[in-house]
């Protein structure tokens, strides 16, 4: 197998600043520079970028928007009524599998602006086509059977147009204030708003997934270089790969898609109960959900911790020398010192404290149930 | 960045010689490869290695490296120091970053290894 990777408009910056560079969700992309402890340190004491141009956007437009996506989407759209506010939210199939996990930036009246995982942007694409109104107007999108009309709303693919660079860490609004400008504000929590960095026109969403305060920059591709400069061009700014952004989420707790949920799973039993409201708008799976929560899921993905080793991806976790699981992400904390993970575990095995063991190639380590975030004092806690 | 009073295998370990024991560690290429090293699991002293199998394991936070016994021995000390300061194997590889040492069963053993120059055509053929 020899899959084309695609290159992302900051390849040739990764590559200059000596990034490492791997596959990853269709793209080549850099796992560090200096070293992933460095970089992921940065985030927490000062702040830190992330090229992740390579994620997914989705536009959707038009008089129709709101039901369309409210029928698609499981958190309760009405809670970002106001323009400028953002939501975590998962798109689910009529069983309740978990296509992707999203976030919606409600940008202007009648529209509405999705960032999506990259390795779900074809899957996204093919599913909210599948289930959009009659009238609807597709655009943007590669493949060549798009409709087009003068419809309810209106669909855009505009990943490819789109350049997204994360700003994460204690100094990150600092950074992002100096390239604003006299009088800049920067939008509050969970809020997405128009500025200029650098007198070039972006968005900022006050988002992110470090655990820290900072921004999301969306810009136009062709601008994604010289922003990434400016951003370097600060003293407190370190280039950051995925290497440290797969550290700082698991270290908050933070879901990855495909490996801590997927199609397989309901969100309830991937702790994403939060984000399906029980008495929010029917959606595409709200009933199946309904009926995992009133019946209780059988499994629950917890938090552990393992203090002499490192658990990963697929290492069998013991309850009483029994196999009860596998880790499903796993790393090691540097801000803690320790390997922190997740896993499926039996709700009787859920409590935090519940002792464990996970299987560490030849040998056992003891392993303890924690709810995350494992990492409790950020700049945004 | 090779010494050449070690000797070095395929695996990437560097020996020194002692009389009849030898010094192990992990060579520059090695941690450098690796990343910054966050957590090395070693044997005890007293245990025996075999050549060619391995004796331990070293992690970065996104990889796991074996690490593998050059000589038939037994391990007379261990680089206990290392468990809470996982990073000197990266800043001090030939020195406070070694990892075992070990009495040899068959110092003869030793003849197979590479010279400091032939490891570092071997490394450059790999890099």
């Amino acid at each position: 197998m020899s899959e084309v990777l695609a290159r992302t408009p900051l390849y040739e910056e990764h590559v200059a600043l000596g990034g490492r560079m791997v596959p990853f969700a269709g793209y080549e992309m850099p796992v560090q520079y200096e070293g992933i402890k460095a970089e992921h340190e940065a985030v927490r004491s000062s702040a830190g970028i992330f090229d992740v141009c390579h994620m997914s956007e989705f536009r959707v437009f038009g008089f129709g928007a709101f039901d369309y996506l409210q029928g698609l989407f499981t958190n309760d759209l009405s809670r970002i009524a106001e323009v400028g506010s953002a939501q975590y939210t998962l798109m689910c199939d009529e069983d309740g599998g978990i296509i992707d996990d999203l976030i919606v930036y409600h940008t202007g009246d009648l529209e509405y602006l999705i960032i999506a995982n990259a390795a779900n942007r074809d899957t996204d694409l093919e599913w909210m086509r599948a289930h959009c109104p009659e009238d609807v107007t597709l655009t943007g999108q590669t493949e060549p059977e798009h409709r087009q009309g003068c419809g309810i709303v209106e669909l855009v693919d505009e990943s490819d147009r789109t350049g997204l660079i994360a700003v994460q860490g204690p100094r990150a609004l600092g950074v992002i204030a100096e390239l604003a400008g006299p009088g800049f504000e920067p939008p509050p929590r969970f809020h997405i708003a128009e500025a200029r960095l650098d007198g070039t026109p972006v968005l900022l969403a006050r988002t992110g997934y470090t655990g820290e305060d900072g921004v999301e920059i969306l810009c136009h591709e062709s601008h994604a270089a010289g922003i990434w400069r400016a951003l370097l061009s600060f003293a407190e700014v370190t280039p950051c790969g995925l290497g440290a952004r797969d550290t700082l989420r698991l270290e908050m707790g933070y879901h990855l898609y495909g490996s801590d949920m997927d199609r397989g799973v309901d969100p309830v039993s991937a702790g994403l109960g939060w984000v399906v409201p029980q008495k929010g708008a029917p959606f595409i799976g709200s009933e199946a959900i309904a009926k995992i929560r009133s019946e209780g899921p059988a499994v629950r993905l917890c938090g552990i911790i393992v203090e002499d080793g490192i658990p990963r991806a697929g290492f069998p976790v013991l309850h009483d020398a029994e196999e009860v699981g596998k880790v499903a992400s796993g790393t090691f904390s540097p801000t803690l010192g320790i390997g922190i993970a997740t896993a499926y575990l039996p709700i009787s095995l859920a409590e935090p404290g519940t002792e464990l063991e996970v299987v560490i190639r030849r040998k056992t380590a003891r392993a303890r149930v924690e709810r995350p975030p494992f990492v409790k004092n950020t700049s945004l806690s | 960045m090779y010494p050449s009073d070690l000797k070095y295998d395929k695996e990437h370990e560097w020996v020194r010689v002692e009389g009849d024991v030898v010094t192990i560690g992990i060579s520059h290429f090695a941690q450098h490869q690796l990343g910054e090293v966050v957590y090395v699991d070693l044997p005890s002293e007293g245990d025996s290695v075999n050549a060619g199998e391995t004796f331990g394991e070293i992690e970065s936070v996104k990889s796991v490296s074996e690490l593998y016994a050059p000589a038939d021995g037994e391990i007379v000390k261990v680089n206990s120091a290392l468990s809470d300061a996982p990073e000197t194997v990266n800043e001090d590889p030939y020195g406070e970053g070694w990892m075992i040492q070990v009495k040899l069963a068959d110092p003869a053993q030793l003849d197979a290894l590479l010279s400091a120059e032939e490891y570092e055509a071997f490394v450059s053929e790999e890099a």
